[in-house]
């Protein structure tokens, strides 16, 4: 399989701050990667840097463009959402749709207004007069019609209300996601999109701390719930993490043999919050 | 495909207020002024029986061929304020759009938006400019012109009220003679504007905050600490006049007809006619036109405007973040 994304020693320092710490990842077609990480970890820089908004060393591709120099090639089939407050407040709906079926040779109009017909937003609507949710609506519309082949979501839900999160991530998965497309996404609120990742990547301190498939995250990962009195032999065993439930203790392994898990208590998937606060245990200390 | 065109039809839409709705407040407030000095003019007469101004019973009998060519001469001159005028708040229009063109979508982060389709920097920056040079004047002058129309529609109505029949002197009037000749100046005025153009969008692709202090106070600090070292005895500039020209061209070019005076372009310049000139071919003759044309001044501000806003563009490809 080709990789759509391809990053060697790729580094990015503001200051003597290192955003971005020699960085390598492939991310292949037909994913949908979750790359999370905490605040300040060089999530939002490592998709600048693929989206050709900012300088870089190191080595990246792109679809096979240079994203830095050849960023007016790339965006023919790139698309991203930086957040909801990016498009501009005095534009028309109906100048964002001539604007982009104009400068996009991959836009459908058809497609666009099939998306908007589903919602309240108006041709004759500005920006400004939107709320929140119906711009990320209007924004997702724009894209969706869009025919690309990675799609860049940076915590396109923030300050969304559950309904519209819900049907962002509805209508992209049934509307817009294929095998020809591959969709990288950053979102905190990462139990909200976890039944749609295909791809895990987590990033700390401007380093990549994991990187898997959610298959593979599910084949090393096990939570345990175990009795107190089994409490010790389970912390034996090296566990990331450990929490209290109910009087229970419910450990976190990474690696360790199955069957010797089942015999210490119940057996469970972990989420990929708790993998997500595990991993990134002392972060802030 | 029609990206070029597309962009600057999108600086349109952003800049309606200050591309058709200035010239058309400026206009009209002028034609309302010119209403309510044909209202009063009018209460005056009936309530004191006072002839204000000229005498329209006197017009009447003893008016000539010479007589009409030189109102129609007067309407040429009338039709020409009635080009400038918008042309002041174009200036500040232009001024402040150039300062906020690339710098404006990054303060509200459009520019991400913006980024995200497949629209070069070049052809931005390109877009840009083009509405400041040709978009902007060209929405004036149509905008004039009309009003100017409208001018002659009132004031005729007026005179033929009192028994004058205003289309001699329209007849003697040279509207397209005049209007041609404000188009032909909408190109110089692009070229010598250039620096300026090229000066303020460079601050503004530069700047992460404030492009104003850093196009105004900045360049007025120059001058100030040049003059200043000066007096110290120190090392500077002696030309002081020559640094203020350049200041003066990076800062102030937008005005249209710029090079019209102070000798900026470095030619006589007699843009009005001369006494007994009467049918007025001296105003905005194109030949003299040709003249700002061939300056060093013109052609040094271009090459300084082409290379700051070459300089724009390599900007506006690395800069995105301000300080809020």
């Amino acid at each position: 399989m080709s990789a759509i994304v391809h990053a060697r020693k790729l580094s990015k320092s503001y200051g003597t701050t290192k955003a971005l710490d020699a960085v390598d990842f492939e991310i292949d077609a037909g994913r949908i990667v979750g790359l999370i990480g905490p605040n300040g970890a060089g999530k939002t820089t490592a998709l600048k840097a693929i989206l050709g908004l900012t300088d870089y060393e190191g080595e990246l591709q792109v679809l096979g463009f240079d994203p830095h120099t050849q960023r007016t090639q790339l965006m023919e089939q790139v698309c991203f959402i930086a957040d909801v407050a990016v498009l501009p407040r005095w534009l028309r709906v109906r100048e964002a749709i001539e604007f982009v079926a104009g400068v996009h040779p991959r836009f459908s109009r058809e497609k666009c207004l099939a998306f908007l017909s589903h919602t309240k937003v108006g041709q004759d609507m500005r920006v400004r007069e939107l709320s929140k949710g119906m711009i990320v609506q209007l924004h997702l519309a724009l894209v969706m019609a869009i025919d690309a082949r990675l799609l860049v979501l940076d915590e396109p839900t923030l300050g969304l209300d559950i309904l519209y999160r819900k049907a962002f991530y509805e209508s992209l998965l049934s509307d817009y996601f294929d095998e020809q497309k591959t969709i990288i996404v950053t979102t905190h609120q990462v139990e909200e999109i976890e039944h749609i990742l295909t791809d895990l990547m987590f990033i700390r301190d401007g380093k990549v701390v994991l990187a898997a498939t959610m298959d593979e995250v599910g084949d090393r990962y096990a939570e345990v719930m175990v009795n107190p009195d089994k409490a010790d032999a389970a912390r034996s065993l090296k566990p990331l993490n450990e929490r209290q439930v109910f009087g229970k203790s419910i450990f976190l392994f990474d690696g360790v043999d199955r069957a010797r898990l089942a015999q210490l208590g119940e057996l469970h998937k972990p989420s990929v919050a708790d993998l997500f606060v595990a991993t990134m245990k002392g972060t802030y200390a | 495909m029609n990206t070029l065109p597309l962009l600057v039809k999108r600086e349109y839409w952003e800049h309606r207020g200050g591309f058709l709705w200035t010239p058309v407040w400026v206009t009209g407030i002028t034609l309302l002024l010119t209403v309510l000095g044909l209202v009063t003019a009018e209460i005056f007469r009936s309530r004191a029986h006072v002839q204000v101004g000229f005498s329209l019973d006197m017009l009447r009998q003893d008016i000539d061929a010479k007589d009409w060519a030189n109102a129609g001469y007067g309407l040429d001159v009338v039709q020409f304020v009635f080009g400038a005028l918008p042309c002041i708040g174009l200036f500040f229009v232009l001024f402040f759009y150039l300062l906020g063109a690339l710098y404006d979508d990054r303060r509200d982060r459009s520019v991400l938006f913006w980024k995200s389709l497949p629209v070069s920097d070049l052809a931005t920056v390109a877009s840009k400019a083009l509405s400041a040079m040709f978009v902007a004047p060209l929405i004036a002058l149509a905008v004039s012109t009309l009003a100017y129309l409208a001018f002659l529609v009132i004031v005729g109505l007026w005179l033929s009220v009192h028994g004058l029949n205003v289309l001699p002197a329209i007849a003697a009037s040279h509207p397209f003679r005049t209007v041609w000749r404000m188009f032909l100046t909408i190109p110089v005025d692009a070229l010598w504007a250039l620096p300026a153009i090229g000066w303020l969008m460079f601050w503004s692709a530069w700047a992460r905050s404030k492009p104003f202090l850093w196009a105004v106070m900045l360049p007025i600090l120059v001058v100030f600490a040049n003059w200043w070292i000066g007096v110290l005895g120190g090392p500077h500039f002696a030309g002081v006049l020559d640094v203020a020209k350049i200041l003066g061209r990076l800062l102030l070019s937008v005005m249209p007809g710029g090079w019209m005076s102070l000798d900026a372009a470095g030619v006589v310049r007699e843009w009005m006619p001369h006494a007994g000139d009467t049918n007025g071919s001296g105003l905005l003759a194109p030949e003299r036109l040709l003249d700002v044309m061939t300056s060093a001044n013109l052609w040094i501000g271009v090459a300084a405007g082409l290379a700051l806003l070459a300089a724009a563009v390599w900007l506006r490809g690395r800069r995105i973040e301000v300080n809020v």
